[in-house]
């Protein structure tokens, strides 16, 4: 069994609420942190557990605490991001609804250590339920000395507010997540200011994803260096994995990043191989912004070794013939999926969502969309793949925000991956109405060239 | 306050000292020319502005004389501002001028390129940076975005179709005006601009939308398919006048004054008046005094030689022999010729503007 | 219909959405506040109902307007008493959401977009709601309906069905 540090506690029968929280050991990372850490102690801490943002960036969270500009008089805060969004993530709200006040718990440390005595979350405004879920955890924790004013005696103030937010996938990015919660649309803000200098009410501002938050939890209770233990390499401590699409067991898991893709697909204990008896095809396996690999990259690297789930095997090969850990969210495709069609929903996805603020991304994410429709309709044309290779390369880099690449790679991997599939549907208009292109040779062993 | 340091900044091979705080982009508008990257959205009056239509993003090649390494990403030079050491590459850059013709591509995917029938035609920037920055075919075989019809009153015209969305005009509201009533609704690729609820834009100042809009969105409705603005000469002109600076540019034909806008520097921006301030201009002057007497003219505005609208407008220039004038014995040469008698293509019976579609030949036939 | 007003405990809710932010930063309680007019007005935005928001936090109308038009979940247009909300992103898409849409479709006679006569039901495509391991599905209200099938789809419709009658 592989180390849990987050999802440990999930499954006890009323570990919603604090009484039994707290009974399994829960907010003693309050108490240790309040009463013997000072702030820098924290930010210490996290530098040295390797912690990387779970939101997708991997940006090592310690590192952007220590950003955070202290002028004086000024309010500090800090905001959750719960905004999840990433299509096939879903390991957030599992978390926030199975085990919320390991969250609560985690901000209150976070928010001693920045500063912030008025911290927010912000969750997406779909998620109304677990609202309630995190209200409830919080007047709890409120009611037991843990929230508000002068926790544990210690003089330190902290409310935790949670902000609903109303459909707008690009509220996941830190500056729009910003603005909308001052209550203006969600366009991102041209960087610099950075938010560590000029976020939210033009106050600096740490903004840090759910499961972040809550890793910072285990990072108090065991030492930054015990955490920097598990896992491997830049890959430390566990991740949350929210496996999706054609395969037995979907569902969110916690791993340590030492074990391998193939082991998570096919081991019982994750994914529990792919739904009825099919082949493997494709995956995404972070979230529908990274590139798509087709089977054989995906399970192995181009060098012909085993690919293992954490940062740095994940995107090994670049994006040539690897992929990125992302959110973790991770995408199955089986062989009688459509990438065409796939690579299309997601393009939807991304025109949908783009908030509409810079050329590119908000002109260029519809033309893709259109070019596909027509490719996945028997409508295309074999110069369209070229142009959709050209349109995403003029969208990716030039957008204010990720947005744009996150809206490019996927198309371009697709292509780079897939273009027989793309040429095959151009190529027979008809028949692709009626078939998939099939699994192909996509799960075909990659010819390794032997060096001397 | 203490003295701004100066920063040393190489912009295209060309190295100037500004002060610190300044951005790439006014850097490089101080070397001037080519050097200078285009602005759609940028507007150096408006605070908040730029950033947005992706047509200045320029290459640094090196982040500063402390931090030599290059950005990783283009930069937008209008939000970017310049480090002591600092190289960027604008026209030197093959990686600029490429993303620079996809953004105008990008630009044109959805504007009707309804320019003869469009009054910005000869002063729309979206139209000098197609011709220097763009490529000559568009690879977009779709419908254009349609938009329903938004009536902003009796002054000023909004053609959504033609909108770019550089947000100029809803910074001009906020920022000249105490109660916008206008903004951006919706998202994505059909944003727009709009007021929700169908209502006449009304503020003392709120003309100005239609100088800052770099595209025909925003044109004055008293000029409306009035004239082209080549065969008009913009004269200088002021009045005394109680709510703006009255210092403006009369656009004239013969002794009628057919439009009144504010004046603009080289950079198509309004320009400082003579108080110093910004020389934005109320409605009243812009709209209402149409009569050469209302003004005091000045002199012909200076025009870019290279632009459409100096044609015809030969400031400093010695005038050529009117040689006509003299064949004609002093009469002034007329024409008095009908474009019906001679073409057959554009028959008087035939009322184009009725039709729903295209023309077509058979059209003619009838 | 009366002039459009909040009552004492939508007031009450609304005094404490406000109160989260520091003064003079009312503007901040927009999206919430918003959320709490579509459900205490009749599931959407009308234009006065817009205005009315806007006057309580004392901000322009066109800011209340370019924020309602923005995000997706604000309904400005009247919608059927149930709106189901199917998500047709990729992860659902590979677990079968086109039949569903499908589904729905021919068994409620309307397209995405769309209401039923009877002013139940409105059915919209949406795109990835944070549920793709448990797909396909739809919001219905404040709640999630996963793993969906034809079955479970006319067991929702039952159900809706059922609550509406009781309702009258």
């Amino acid at each position: 069994m592989a180390v849990k540090l987050l999802l440990e506690k999930a499954h006890i029968e009323g570990i919603r609420s604090y009484e039994v929280y707290r009974r399994e050991g829960g907010y003693r990372s309050v108490e240790k942190a309040l009463k013997t850490m000072s702030p820098e102690n924290i930010v210490d801490e996290v530098k040295k557990s390797g912690l990387r943002g779970r939101g997708g960036a991997g940006f090592p969270a310690g590192m952007k605490w220590s950003f955070i500009a202290k002028p004086e008089g000024v309010p500090r805060h800090l905001v959750c991001n719960a905004d999840e969004s990433e299509p096939g993530t879903f390991k957030d709200r599992y978390l926030m609804e199975n085990i919320p006040h390991l969250l609560i718990e985690g901000l209150i440390v976070s928010s001693f250590a920045l500063g912030s005595n008025d911290t927010y979350i912000y969750i997406r405004g779909e998620y109304a339920w677990i609202v309630d879920i995190l209200e409830t955890a919080i007047n709890e924790a409120k009611a037991n000395g843990f929230v508000g004013n002068n926790i544990l005696g210690t003089g330190f103030n902290c409310n935790i507010h949670v902000q609903r937010g109303a459909g707008a996938y690009i509220c996941g990015e830190e500056t729009a997540l910003i603005e909308s919660l001052e209550g203006k649309r969600g366009n991102p803000r041209l960087k610099p200011p950075f938010p560590a200098v000029k976020g939210l009410w033009e106050r600096p501002t740490v903004v840090n994803n759910v499961e972040t938050l809550s890793a910072i939890v285990p990072i108090i209770n065991m030492g930054g260096e015990e955490y920097a233990k598990i896992g491997v390499g830049r890959s430390t401590g566990t991740k949350l994995i929210s496996a999706c699409g054609n395969i037995n067991q979907p569902g969110v898991y916690e791993i340590d990043m030492t074990i391998s893709v193939e082991e998570f697909i096919y081991s019982d204990e994750y994914c529990g191989g792919i739904a009825n008896g099919k082949r493997l095809k494709a995956c995404i396996p972070g979230g529908s912004s990274v590139p798509i690999l087709p089977a054989n990259l995906l399970l192995k690297t181009a060098k012909g070794e085993t690919r293992y789930m954490n940062y740095e095997s994940l995107s090994d090969g670049g994006f040539a013939t690897g992929s990125m850990m992302g959110s973790g969210g991770f995408i199955v495709l089986d062989e009688d999926q459509c990438i065409v069609k796939n690579t299309l929903t997601l393009a939807r996805f991304y025109r949908h969502e783009s908030c509409g603020q810079c050329s590119p991304c908000r002109e260029g994410t519809g033309w893709m969309e259109k070019i596909l429709h027509n490719i996945e309709y028997g409508k295309g044309k074999i110069s369209d793949i070229d142009l959709l290779w050209d349109i995403q390369s003029k969208i990716e880099g030039n957008t204010i925000c990720p947005l744009g690449d996150a809206a490019a790679w996927p198309v371009a991997a697709a292509i780079r991956h897939f273009r027989d599939e793309f040429a095959w549907h151009v190529n027979h208009p008809d028949e692709s109405q009626k078939r998939n292109f099939g699994l192909a040779h996509y799960a075909d062993p990659i010819y390794v060239p032997v060096t001397a | 306050m203490s003295e701004q340091p100066l920063f040393k900044v190489t912009i295209d091979n060309i190295t100037i000292e500004v002060p610190a705080g300044t951005t790439i982009l006014e850097a490089a508008r101080k070397i001037g020319g080519e050097v200078a990257p285009p602005t759609m959205c940028y507007y150096s009056k408006l605070k908040g502005s730029g950033g947005k239509c992706r047509t200045c993003l320029v290459e640094v090649s090196k982040g500063s004389e402390k931090d030599p390494r290059p950005m990783p990403k283009l930069v937008a030079s209008c939000r970017t501002t310049i480090m002591d050491g600092m190289e960027v590459k604008n026209i030197t850059s093959p990686k600029v001028l490429d993303a620079r013709a996809g953004v105008v591509e990008f630009l044109l995917l959805n504007h009707p390129l309804d320019c003869p029938i469009c009054d910005q035609a000869g002063e729309c920037h979206l139209q000098d940076l197609s011709y220097e920055h763009g490529k000559e075919k568009t690879r977009y075989e779709f419908q254009k975005r349609v938009f329903h019809k938004v009536d902003l009153g009796d002054k000023i015209q909004l053609h959504m179709t033609r909108c770019i969305l550089c947000y100029r005009c809803v910074f001009t509201a906020d920022q000249l005006t105490t109660n916008r009533e206008h903004g951006i609704l919706d998202r994505g690729d059909h944003s727009q601009i709009a007021t929700f609820i169908q209502k006449n834009l009304q503020n003392d100042f709120i003309g100005n939308v239609i100088d800052v809009c770099p595209v025909g969105a925003l044109t004055d409705k008293t000029f409306r398919f009035k004239n082209r603005v080549w065969f008009t000469k913009p004269v200088d002109a002021h009045r005394d006048c109680d709510k703006c600076c009255g210092e403006v540019q009369l656009w004239m034909r013969g002794d009628e004054v057919y439009r009144v806008t504010a004046r603009k520097d080289e950079w198509g921006e309004v320009k400082e008046s003579s108080k110093g301030s910004t020389g934005w201009i109320c409605n009243e002057c812009r709209f209402d005094k149409k009569k050469v007497s209302d003004w005091i003219i000045e002199g012909p505005s200076n025009i870019n030689r290279h632009s459409v609208i100096s044609q015809g407008h030969y400031v400093g220039l010695k005038k050529p022999n009117e040689t006509l004038s003299k064949v004609m014995q002093g009469r002034d040469p007329k024409l008095l010729m009908n474009i019906h008698e001679v073409s057959e293509v554009n028959k008087e019976n035939i009322q184009l503007s009725l039709l729903e579609r295209p023309a077509h030949s058979n059209d003619f036939n009838q | 219909m009366g002039f459009m007003k909040f009552n004492e405990q939508q007031l009450a809710e609304f005094n404490r959405l406000v109160a989260r932010y520091p003064e003079g930063k009312q503007k901040s309680a927009l999206l919430p506040v918003l959320h709490l007019a579509q459900e205490s007005f009749g599931g959407w935005l009308s234009e006065e109902a817009l205005n009315y928001v806007a006057e309580l936090l004392q901000i322009k109308p066109i800011e209340v307007y370019e924020v309602a038009t923005f995000y997706s979940m604000y309904h400005l247009k009247p919608v059927g008493k149930y709106v189901f909300e199917v998500c047709q992103t990729g992860p659902c898409m590979l677990r079968g959401s086109d039949n569903i849409i499908q589904y729905i479709e021919n068994t409620l006679g309307i397209k995405p977009g769309e209401t039923t006569t009877d002013g139940l039901f409105t059915l919209k495509t949406v795109e990835c709601l944070g549920a793709c391991g448990y797909a396909p599905m739809m919001q219905l209200g404040k709640h999630y309906k996963e793993h969906l099938t034809k079955e479970k789809v006319d067991a929702i419709i039952e159900e809706c069905r059922k609550n509406a009658a009781v309702n009258n």
